[in-house]
């Protein structure tokens, strides 16, 4: 079981948190005209990356902040987490 | 029965309290202490199984979790337990246990044929046998694999035992109480350190228990029992015994299982059976030691051969003698400590030592006590049946391949020692990729991955004097790291007399002409022939060797086998060890029982139970519950011999002609507020809400980023920047994640706040052409005209002195209002209402009729927004703003989404008016076409109609709006039923909306 450094709470077991997906994800803009590949891109297509990944976590039992944790996905190491507004390193 | 081999005055069982237990029926004594191996080896009863495969006898090899052989099954206070190992579950009063995989008994086994027709179930025979013809898996195949798989039968009775879980934190974690976990927890333990020493055995000491060696002028007894003392003494230090840390998880998380009570008669009151603990350590010292390795030859699976140390700490611990004329088998000193302990105890062994001219103090020892010692000498095969009688003894070349002078010698026990295997497992699964030491030809732990050491015999270090040194060191450096404290302990004195040396040999070849099974795995009956034709068959990874023969994949994961395995393929294939690597180790390293791991979360416990402020009342009135989600809601309210159907028709039908009442407290509620919460609502939404009004709700749909809806309902504008959602039941919660989302992640500078407010709120519906007569009663100071409070109007009100909101808002389609009070006032809003209602018919209906109603109205619900569905599928199509962008829009457009023939919703009567058509039946054109009949949709949901007394259903179907007035078949396979159907419009009730705004 992880243990998570929520940047608001402290270390938290996994059992707090429920898993969001690439955090790198960007949503693309309101009413901006796009093309079906990109809005593909953005809907169903995600990298799954072995080693570092920047993922998104929310701590569904404790704040419900959404917070990004930087984890290496075949070791588990968490190297950072962030707050949902943070600047990535 | 008498105690033939207990030796007097020897070993830790308690003399004083004698204990009866029963095995196969028969009653035997023990002494409190005693495992079921011991009292049972005392009684001189060595026969307890069979094997797997060839059900050839079995007794005990082992005196621990190493234990392949004697698994037995346990009947405890009217408890049934499979897979007990005998030499790990301790006596109690009126225990009783009993052989399995044998039948009818254990003296006389039918299944042992199999041993005779072994030469048909070599390696792989399933995957061989098995396959032809295909038609006979599952009459013949299957039920015989099934008959003749797994070691005792599970109960299916409730257990009706406590098991706990239990969540902690340590500085340091040290899994095992031998010579290394004692001394690395005293020294961090006298360094400040939060330590918790765990010992899977009753009695701490591990090694130190059995083993003559000298600490600090004491005995390993008296050092360990004062080790143990002073650090029960200390605030800082969890001591628990027969706990065995059996998993080790990411970010140093460990699992231990603690058995609270299954060496008593029965479970104490106020403590669980067995307690799980999760531990979240900062470091760990893995001190789980090592296991002895067998020595292969000849039939040395037959009872009476077992470990040279499980034959010492028999002697030892339980004063028991596993023989009276012992042959130890050794290419190590260790035997000779057995052999030592078997004189000192009046009995004369024979040393078989494979090595040609070893010394050291203990030979030496064995020697001087007169010890018949034959070197370069080797047990060919074990003879006897049930119990070894003889054995088959040979001298041996000194290239190991050649056998001499082959002789017979009596002997009643075989005590083999083929050196040391440490148990790497948890250090394995930390993630530690292990080395292989050519010292000690074994594995050891490499690099550490996580915050784990480990010391003393798991990390191959077998002498007692580096042992205790480096744990002394190692608890010191540890403890230091976490509390940054100076205070070292002296290490003692170590006197050891026993080498390390030991013979880099473990198969002992065949004779010619003979053909004797050299079994490597003893639960499993694998043998060193079937891992030879695995080979011969082309399988090269140890990995596949090991799936194809089964090697070490028994209940006791191959402790005693793996590394005899490896030796042989390494052999067969001319590699060296590390070259052919070792298989991967995984949690649990024993057995865990299934309702440790399951905790208290069971029967009502496995979730939670939420019920609404309401809930004694429907209790009270004959309600029938059902889980919706975790609430309990009432389904319906029985009234004398009713059924589900009679129930809910008679409510519906309430509803249309008078008024009901309904619990809709477990409806999600979230306050949405902020001064940018309308434009919010706007990208949430698939429709407008900008110019939404303050004291107005609005009915709305939000999708998920692919287009598919993800929840509907209505939501109300209560002030200028506050706004209360509702949504359904089920996806309240996934609701409020999604808004978070998009507020905290996506648009960070909307000024937002939302949250659920689902349980501050108690909620009724009242519905039906009686509702506002109802309402001017409730609130007689308000004006709940049509004008006052049209549809879809809000307003606060007093009821009889408790503040409360009304929407009018409608799902069963009728002139309806939902009355909001805090929760605390539930109760007393929904007498009011009953004793107000009681002159308009008021009768309270539940989830079924609720259900009738929505359905006869065409109104969607959970089954149509299944996942599956665009609001397009579902008749929502009018909620879609084309002006505005929202979540998910984009998605509309894509080419699959916007095809004119999509499956939309329609409603379905059956032909003949009277035929339910059962809810998830496939509509298709001709029902006796040819398979796969093409399918044009399903039906979602079923009513009985209260407005027209027929069957309605609703559908979603291709191409539906075109299929108004069409004649189809519902099919329900399962139900085996076809029904003509006749395609309707999906409003069948009221199309025009005119009842709700009435």
């Amino acid at each position: 079981m992880l243990y998570i450094n929520c940047p608001h709470c402290g270390l938290r077991s996994q059992n707090e948190f429920a898993y969001g997906g690439d955090a790198t994800v960007k949503r693309p803009e309101l009413n901006k005209e796009i093309s079906d590949q990109e809005w593909d891109n953005f809907v169903y297509l995600r990298k799954s990356p072995r080693g570092k990944h920047l993922e998104l976590w929310h701590h569904i039992s404790g704040c419900r902040q959404w917070i990004k944790v930087e984890r290496d996905t075949s070791t588990h190491e968490i190297f950072k987490t962030y707050k949902a507004n943070e600047a990535i390193e | 029965m008498s105690q033939d081999f207990r030796l007097d005055n020897v070993g830790m069982v308690n003399r004083e309290k004698k204990i009866s237990f029963k095995f196969n029926g028969k009653k035997y004594f023990g002494f409190e202490g005693d495992t079921i191996a011991s009292a049972l080896i005392a009684n001189g009863v060595h026969l307890v199984g069979r094997s797997f495969k060839y059900h050839r006898p079995r007794g005990f090899f082992g005196v621990g979790v190493d234990e392949p052989y004697a698994i037995l099954q346990l009947d405890r206070n009217n408890e049934r337990d499979p897979n007990i190992r005998a030499t790990e579950q301790e006596i109690f009063e009126g225990l009783e246990v009993k052989s399995v995989n044998c039948w009818p008994s254990v003296n006389f086994d039918i299944g042992a044929i199999n041993n005779f027709l072994k030469m048909f179930f070599p390696a792989g025979f399933y995957y061989k046998t098995f396959m032809w013809p295909p038609s006979f898996w599952y009459k013949i195949y299957e039920p015989f694999i099934r008959m003749a798989a797994g070691f005792g039968e599970a109960s299916i009775k409730h257990d009706k035992e406590r098991y706990e879980h239990k969540y902690e934190y340590c500085d340091l974690l040290i899994t095992g109480s031998g010579p290394s976990g004692l001394a690395s927890a005293y020294a961090a333990a006298k360094n400040g350190a939060r330590v918790i020493l765990a010992e899977d055995k009753p009695r701490f000491g591990g090694s130190l228990l059995t083993s003559d060696v000298n600490i600090g002028n004491q005995t390993g007894v008296e050092w360990t029992e004062k080790i143990i003392a002073e650090l029960k003494s200390m605030p800082n230090v969890t001591v628990k015994n027969r706990s065995q840390v059996f998993g080790y998880y990411d970010h140093n998380m460990l699992v231990m299982s603690e058995r609270i009570s299954d060496h008593l008669p029965k479970t104490q009151k106020y403590l669980p059976k067995q307690r799980l603990w999760y531990i979240r350590a900062n470091e760990v010292l893995i001190s789980s030691g090592s296991i002895e390795r067998p020595l292969v030859f000849g039939n040395n699976d037959t009872p009476g051969v077992m470990l040279s140390s499980a034959a010492k700490e028999y002697m030892k611990v339980y004063g028991v003698l596993v023989g009276k004329k012992p042959l130890i088998f050794t290419n190590n000193d260790s035997g000779y400590e057995t052999a030592i302990e078997f004189k000192k105890n009046g009995v004369n062994p024979i040393i078989l030592d494979t090595r040609s001219n070893p010394s050291s103090d203990i030979i030496t020892e064995a020697k001087n006590l007169n010890i018949e010692i034959k070197f370069s000498y080797v047990v060919v095969a074990a003879k006897g049946y049930k119990k070894v009688k003889s054995a088959d003894i040979a001298k041996i070349s000194d290239d190991k391949k050649e056998l001499f002078n082959i002789e017979n010698i009596k002997c009643d026990c075989i005590c083999v020692s083929g050196f040391w295997t440490p148990s790497i497992h948890l250090a394995s699964q930390s993630g530690n990729k292990s080395k292989f030491n050519e010292k000690i030809d074994a594995f050891v732990p490499d690099k550490s991955k996580q915050q784990e050491n480990t010391i003393g015999s798991a990390n191959g270090i077998f002498t007692l004097e580096e042992t205790i040194k480096d744990a002394f060191d190692k608890g010191f450096d540890v403890s230091n790291k976490i509390t940054e404290k100076n205070n070292k302990v002296s290490v003692p004195t170590v006197v050891e007399k026993k080498s390390t040396d030991h013979d880099k040999f473990w198969c002992v070849p065949l004779p010619k002409g003979k053909s004797y099974k050299r079994f490597l795995d003893f639960q499993n009956d694998v043998a060193v022939s079937d891992i030879e034709l695995a080979l011969r068959e082309g399988f090269r990874s140890i990995e596949h060797v090991k799936r194809y023969t089964t090697l070490g994949m028994a209940t006791d994961q191959g402790k005693t086998s793996n590394l005899n395995g490896l030796q042989l393929v390494s052999d067969i294939e001319n590699k060296v060890v590390p070259q052919v690597g070792h298989t991967t180790f995984r949690p649990p390293y024993t057995p865990v029982s299934i309702g440790a791991i399951v905790g208290r979360e069971v029967g009502k416990h496995s979730k939670p139970t939420r019920k609404s402020p309401m809930h004694s009342w429907h209790e009270k009135n004959n309600a029938v519950f059902v889980d919706a989600g975790v609430w309990l809601r009432p389904r319906y309210y029985k009234q004398g011999n009713e059924g589900l159907f009679e129930a809910s028709k008679r409510e519906a039908k309430n509803v249309r002609q008078n008024v009901g009442v309904c619990d809709v407290t477990t409806l999600g509620k979230i306050d949405v507020k902020g001064p940018d919460a309308a434009e919010f609502l706007n990208r949430v939404y698939t429709n407008a809400w900008l110019k939404l009004p303050v004291g107005k709700a609005r009915y709305g749909v939000m999708l998920r980023e692919d287009g598919i809806v993800m929840d509907d309902g209505t939501t109300t504008r209560i002030s200028e920047n506050h706004y209360h959602m509702t949504t359904t039941t089920a996806q309240a919660a996934n609701v409020l994640s999604h808004l978070e989302y998009y507020l905290q992640l996506v648009w960070p500078e909307l000024n937002v706040n939302v949250v659920s407010t689902t349980e501050q709120w108690a909620g009724a519906a009242i519905a039906g052409p009686n509702s506002r007569k109802l309402l001017m009663k409730l609130f007689s100071n308000l004006d709940v005209s049509n004008e006052g409070l049209p549809f879809m109007g809000y307003k606060e009100a007093d009821l009889f002195g408790v503040p409360a909101k009304i929407y009018r808002i409608s799902f069963s389609g009728e002139l309806a209002y939902e009355i909001n009070v805090e929760s605390d006032n539930g109760y007393f809003m929904w007498e009011k209402i009953m004793e107000v209602g009681q002159e308009f018919q008021i009768q309270p209906y539940g989830t079924e009729a609720l259900s009738t109603l929505r359905i006869e109205m065409g109104h969607v619900a959970g089954s149509e927004l299944d996942g599956r569905t665009i609001p397009y599928d579902a008749s929502l199509e009018g909620l879609v703003s084309k002006k505005k962008d929202f979540i998910g829009k984009r998605s509309l457009n894509r080419s699959a989404f916007t095809s004119t023939d999509r499956e939309k919703l329609v409603g379905l009567v059956p032909i003949d008016k009277t035929t339910s058509i059962p809810e998830g039946s496939y509509i298709v054109k001709d029902p006796k076409a040819k398979l796969p009949n093409p399918k044009l949709g399903h039906v979602s949901a079923s009513c009985w109609s209260v407005e027209y007394d027929n069957p309605f259903s609703l559908a979603i179907i291709k191409d539906g709006k075109n299929m108004i007035g069409q004649k189809l078949f519902a099919m329900s396979p399962l139900k085996n039923k076809t029904i003509p159907v006749e395609i309707v419009s999906s409003h069948y009730v009221d199309p025009e909306g005119k009842r709700v705004r009435s």
